[in-house]
C-alpha cells in the first residue's frame, strides 16, 4: 500500500515537472517605447529577481530603441534605416511619457520628481537588472525592420538577439508572463 | 520583547519601490541561516512588500515596528 502511494507521488511529480509554467520564472515582452511603461517593466523585472525568480525580458517593436547605445554609430544603413534611426529615441534616456509629455516639459518634470522622491531611474534600473542577472533579448525581426544592428545596442551583459520561438519557449516555462 | 540579536542593521531610508526589496534580496545570502537583519525604511509600501517577499522566498519577518519617521522590519534568514 505505501509502495503504491510513493509510486503515485513519483508519477505525479514527473507530470507536474512537464507542465507549462512550472518554473519560478517571469517572461516579459517589452513592446512599448513609453518611458512610464519601460519604467514599470524594469521595476517588475528587478522586483521579480529580488523575489528569487529568473527573469527574461524580450524587447520588441517600439520597446527596442530603449536598448540603443547613445554613443555608438554604425554606418552602411539604408535610407529607411537612417530615417528610423533619426526618428526613434536613441537610448533609454530619450524616452518620453505616454501622457502629459507636453513637448518635453512633462517628461522633464516627472524625471525631476523621481529624483526628488528618490525613485530609481532607468540607468540605475539597468545596472541593477544586470547585477540580478535579468536576461534581455532583442527581437531580430523588429531590428531588421527598423534597420538596427546589434553593434549599436547597449553593452548589457548577456544581451542576445532572438526570434519569437525563443521568447515562447521561455514564456511556456514561466509561471508569470507579462506584455507591456 | 524580542529575544534575538541583530546580525546587521540596514539603512534603506529614503529608498522607493522596488529598492528595499531588491537590496534585502542581495544581502540576505551573505548572512548565516538564523541571523536576524534589522531594516530601517521610510517606504510605507515595505509594510506589505517585506512579508510578501519573505513568503515567496522562504524567509521570515519576526516583527515590524512603526516609529515616528521610520519603519523597522526584522528579517530572519530561514534558508
Amino acid at each position: 500500500m505505501t509502495l503504491n502511494v510513493e509510486k503515485e507521488i513519483a508519477e505525479l511529480k514527473a507530470k507536474v515537472g512537464d507542465m507549462p509554467g512550472a518554473e519560478n520564472k517571469l517572461t516579459m515582452i517589452v513592446f512599448s517605447g513609453d518611458l512610464d511603461k519601460q519604467l514599470a517593466a524594469m521595476i517588475i523585472a528587478t522586483g521579480a529577481a529580488a523575489m528569487g525568480m529568473q527573469v527574461v525580458l524580450f524587447f520588441t517593436f517600439w520597446g527596442l530603441p530603449a536598448l540603443r547605445a547613445p554613443q555608438k554609430k554604425v554606418g552602411g544603413k539604408s535610407f529607411m534605416g537612417k530615417m528610423f534611426g533619426m526618428m526613434l529615441p536613441k537610448g533609454r534616456n530619450k524616452l518620453t511619457l505616454s501622457q502629459m509629455h507636453m513637448a518635453g516639459m512633462g517628461t522633464a518634470m516627472m524625471k525631476g520628481l523621481m529624483k526628488k522622491k528618490n525613485v530609481a531611474g532607468l540607468d540605475e534600473m539597468y545596472d541593477l537588472a544586470a547585477q540580478l542577472a535579468v536576461k534581455i533579448y532583442a527581437c531580430q525581426m523588429s531590428m531588421d525592420l527598423m534597420g538596427f544592428t546589434k553593434e549599436e545596442m547597449i553593452d548589457y551583459p548577456g544581451l542576445e538577439v532572438c526570434g519569437v520561438a525563443t521568447m515562447l519557449s521561455h514564456a511556456k516555462e514561466s509561471s508569470i508572463q507579462f506584455f507591456i | 520583547m524580542a529575544d534575538y540579536t541583530i546580525a546587521k542593521t540596514l539603512d534603506y531610508k529614503g529608498l522607493a519601490c522596488p529598492m528595499p526589496i531588491v537590496k534585502i534580496s542581495q544581502v540576505i545570502g551573505s548572512v548565516a541561516i538564523g541571523d536576524v537583519l534589522e531594516v530601517h525604511t521610510t517606504d510605507p509600501g515595505s509594510l506589505a512588500d517585506f512579508p510578501a517577499w519573505a513568503k515567496t522566498t522562504g524567509q521570515a519577518i519576526l516583527e515590524t515596528k512603526q516609529e515616528p519617521g521610520v519603519i523597522k522590519i526584522f528579517v530572519k534568514r530561514q534558508k
